[in-house]
C-alpha cells in the first residue's frame, strides 16, 4: 500500500487559517490502513480545527468532514461534486495522488494535502510502515529471492553486497538489514543460490522515474 | 473525546482496565495512545492539551475510582471552563 504520514496539524492551521470553509476529505483505503488519512483522522483533524477557529474567536468559520472509499478514482470523486465549490479550501488526508485527482477534478476549490507522502510499503506491527517497493516499473524479485534491491538496498545495487556490508547490516545504518544478505540468505533458504551467481545486466531505468512520468495502458481492459 | 471537548466539557477522562487484564488484549493500551494523539493535538491549538486524560482501574476498585474522580475534578478546576464553551454561551 502507499504508506503516508500525518502532517503536524500547526502546518495544516497554516494553509486554512484564513479560510472560512473548510472540507476534510479522508480516504478509505491505504491512509486508512496507516492511520494518517481515514475516516477517524479525518474526524479528529475536523474537530481540531473547529477548536481551533472557535478559540481565535473566528465564529463564522465551518469545517465539515467526509470521508470518499478512494480519491484515486472518478466515480468516487465524484460524490462531493455538488458540494466542492462551496468550499474555500478542501485538505485532502489521502495520499499525493488523491490530493492531486481531487483538485484536478475541482479546479476552482483550492485543494491542501493534509498528510505527508512517504512510500510503498507493509504494515510491519502496528505503528510501524516500512518501504518494500519503489514501483521501477520492471519487476525483478523472481531472481532476487522475493527481496527488492531496489527499495531496500541503500545504493540500490543489483550485483550486492558492496564491501560496507557487516554482520548482515548495512553501512548507512546498523539498524538496517544489508538487502544484499538477506537475498543471499532467502537464495540459500530456496536452495537457489545459482541465481546469486549470474550476473545482472544493466537495469533499463526507463520505466523508473528516469523516462518521465509514466502511464500503464491496457487496451484489453479499455472500453 | 474531541466530540465532548469541543462540545464544552472541561475535561474527558478515559478509564481503562488494569494494563495487562483488557479483556481484549491492547484495547486499553490503544485507547492510552488516542487520549496521548488527542493531548498533543489539544496543545498544538492553543487548547490545555492536560483536558484529556487516561486512568486504569479494576472495575471493583470503587475507592481508587472515587480518588481519581478527585483528581480530575482538581485538574480542571485548575485550568478553569474549557474556552470553547464560553465561545459556545458567547453564541
Ligand atoms: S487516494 Fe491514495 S490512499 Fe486513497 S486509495 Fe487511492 S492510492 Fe490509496
Ligand atoms: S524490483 Fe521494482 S517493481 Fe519490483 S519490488 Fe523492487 S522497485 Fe518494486
Amino acid at each position: 500500500m502507499i504508506v503516508a504520514d500525518k502532517k503536524p496539524v500547526e502546518e495544516i492551521i497554516e494553509y486554512v487559517k484564513d479560510c472560512r470553509k473548510v472540507l476534510v476529505l479522508g480516504c478509505n483505503e491505504c491512509v486508512t490502513v496507516c492511520e494518517a488519512g481515514g475516516k477517524k483522522e479525518a474526524g479528529m483533524l475536523a474537530s481540531a480545527l473547529r477548536m481551533y477557529y472557535a478559540n481565535q474567536g473566528i465564529e463564522d468559520a465551518q469545517v465539515d468532514e467526509r470521508t470518499l472509499e478512494r480519491q484515486c478514482d472518478h466515480e468516487y470523486l465524484e460524490e462531493i461534486r455538488d458540494i466542492a465549490d462551496q468550499y474555500d479550501a478542501i485538505v485532502s488526508i489521502a495520499c499525493g495522488v488523491g490530493v492531486q485527482f481531487t483538485a484536478e477534478k475541482y479546479h476552482n476549490t483550492t485543494v491542501y494535502p493534509g498528510v505527508n507522502t512517504c512510500f510503498l510499503g507493509a504494515t510491519e506491527q502496528r505503528g510501524l510502515w516500512t518501504e518494500r517497493c519503489q514501483a521501477c516499473g520492471q519487476c525483478i524479485l523472481a531472481y532476487t529471492g522475493g527481496i527488492c534491491p531496489v527499495s531496500r538496498c541503500a545504493k540500490r545495487l543489483f550485483n550486492g553486497p558492496c564491501g560496507g556490508s557487516s554482520d548482515g547490516k548495512c553501512e548507512i545504518n546498523k539498524e538496517l538489514d544489508c538487502a544484499w544478505q538477506l537475498i543471499i540468505d532467502r537464495l540459500k533458504a530456496i536452495d537457489r543460490l545459482d541465481l546469486y551467481e549470474k550476473l545482472f545486466d544493466i537495469k533499463d531505468w526507463s520505466t523508473d522515474r528516469a523516462g518521465g512520468p509514466r502511464k500503464v495502458q491496457r487496451e484489453d481492459v479499455q472500453i | 473525546m474531541l466530540r465532548a471537548l469541543e462540545k464544552g466539557a472541561d475535561g474527558v477522562c478515559i478509564i481503562g482496565c488494569m494494563e495487562g487484564e483488557c479483556q481484549f488484549k491492547t484495547g486499553n493500551l490503544r485507547a492510552r495512545k488516542r487520549v496521548e494523539q488527542v493531548q498533543r493535538l489539544l496543545n498544538s491549538i492553543g487548547l490545555d492539551g492536560e483536558r484529556a486524560q487516561m486512568y486504569n482501574l479494576s472495575s471493583s476498585d470503587a475507592p481508587l475510582f472515587a480518588r481519581y474522580a478527585e483528581e480530575m475534578d482538581e485538574r480542571i478546576r485548575g485550568l478553569g471552563p474549557n474556552p470553547m464553551k464560553k465561545k459556545k454561551n458567547a453564541a
